[in-house]
């Protein structure tokens, strides 16, 4: 099988559509609460979990034929949990600053269910380079997800993108304007219901399928 | 399960062994990693609190170790007098508050003039709080803030983190009437009055709650504990804390311990 066939096409493409981990798996939603304030963390989150999917497959599918059957998922835990400490490491030596914006969130990456998912539904079944493609595209279509989340509660909640004020001041309530920033989008509960209404729009969009 | 190999990949000894090659193995890599990166990640540490102080006292500085070592001394304050620390720069206060010692940074800048970075910690809604608040040489102005937190909710309680709520404190006053008395604080947002308050954050009372207290507790203690001789010309000597009031200052380090 070349490595660019029509098959790993399909691996790679399916979640981020048809078969998104978030939208459709309904998978990993606990972290996409917690890094959607705002958008900045919610991308950085998003490239880690993509890094650390695609290598824990990688790691996997070569071992998986010497995996006992019964500590299979201690075995997948423990290559999933290693990772993120060394990349956690890794970001504390040499990118700081980051490592401390994302603070907790990296060791939760240990705790997503699209890691053990991906690792449990697919790398123990295949090769290590469709393995790969599978990892990069279910962070990715995790990624997706966590951006259009933290895209409107950022813009809503707080009236700003990346950090930079997209609402102007002047037409605040405080300021005699008409318009107020919605708190309630700070808030966990609200992303839940934004990922419902990307779900219901995901949802209607592909009926047929 | 087919044997494709050579093991019994289901028995109970491959199943032992297996289990502790694979943490055995870990386990070497990790504290490989781990003891190989700690060097610089403790550098990076003491750099990032080398820059809150900076940041404190309005610098911003892009070699951070060096403009450290140019403006910022660190000071103890012991028994009311002012000394110099000789150890090693250390991330956290409270090896010298066990001895009853106070760290105070104490800066000359580019203009000449001296200024005093108060270092204090405090509790937000939902985790630690930290910060430094840098004074005039009558110990009495603000010149700069700094403060952090552990876990406050990002967009509300977190902007206590931008140079924007930090920079409202510079040129209130420590004190209102009574020299001796902290009466610098924060109120909810849009309700500062007069020299000795500050807006909070909108949305975040609880965490601008959490900064009045650290602040005014914080700067309560130093104040308590010394007074430089630039600001003495303007308080009273009788006014000064007695010496009873020391013993008071250690009993209340102990309690923070």
């Amino acid at each position: 099988m070349s490595l660019f066939s029509k098959e790993n096409g399909a691996v790679f493409t399916g979640p981020l559509n048809l078969n998104n981990p978030i939208a459709v798996q309904v998978l990993g939603i606990c972290s996409a609460l917690a890094v959607t304030s705002q958008l900045k963390p919610a991308i950085v989150m998003g490239l880690s979990v993509t890094v650390i999917t695609a290598f824990s497959n990688v790691i996997i599918s070569l071992i998986r034929k010497t995996i006992p059957n019964r500590i299979r998922i201690i075995v997948q835990l423990v290559v999933v949990a290693a990772l993120v400490t060394i990349v956690s490491n890794i970001l504390k030596a040499y990118v700081y600053d980051v490592s401390v914006q994302l603070s907790v969130y990296v060791g939760l990456i240990i705790t997503n269910c699209i890691l053990m998912g991906r690792l449990e539904a697919f790398a123990l079944q295949n090769g290590p380079w469709e393995s790969f493609l599978d990892g990069i595209a279910n962070g990715l279509g995790y990624a997706i997800i966590l951006v259009i989340v933290g895209f409107v509660r950022e813009l809503l909640g707080s009236g700003t993108l990346f950090g930079l004020t997209i609402i102007p001041s002047s037409v605040l309530m405080e300021n005699g304007g008409l318009y107020l920033h919605n708190g309630m989008m700070t808030m966990p509960a609200m992303a839940l219901i934004i990922l419902a209404c990307v779900i219901w729009a995901h949802r209607s969009i592909n009926k047929e399928k | 399960m087919a044997k494709s190999n050579s093991f019994n990949t289901n028995g109970n000894a491959y199943t032992i062994i297996y289990a502790s090659v694979m943490v055995i193995i870990v386990a070497f890599l990790l504290a490989f990693v781990a003891s190989a990166l700690k060097p610089t990640q403790d550098a990076n540490v003491v750099n990032d609190v080398k820059n809150q102080i900076l940041t404190s006292l309005n610098i911003e500085s892009t070699d951070v170790a060096a403009d450290f070592d140019k403006y910022v001394k660190d000071m103890l304050i012991q028994d009311g007098e002012l000394v110099e620390y000789t150890g090693d720069f250390k991330t956290s206060y409270s090896e010298e508050l066990k001895a009853g010692n106070l760290h105070l940074f104490v800066a000359k800048l580019d203009d000449g003039t001296t200024k005093y970075v108060v270092p204090m910690v405090g509790r937000g809604l939902w985790g630690g709080l930290w910060g430094y608040v840098a004074l005039d040489e009558d110990f009495q102005t603000v010149y700069g803030t700094y403060f952090s937190h552990e876990s406050e909710t990002a967009g509300l309680g977190a902007l206590i983190a931008e140079r924007k709520f930090q920079t409202s404190f510079i040129g209130k006053k420590v004190f209102a009437d009574d020299p001796k008395t902290v009466a610098l604080t924060v109120t909810k947002s849009g309700k500062a009055e007069g020299d000795n308050q500050v807006d909070g954050v909108t949305g975040a009372t609880l965490t601008s709650k959490g900064v009045a207290e650290m602040v005014t507790t914080g700067l309560q203690k130093y104040v308590e504990a010394y007074q430089p001789a630039s600001a003495t010309e303007t308080v009273d000597e009788s006014e000064l804390p007695a010496l009873e009031d020391y013993e008071n200052i250690e009993n209340i380090n102990e309690v923070t311990e």
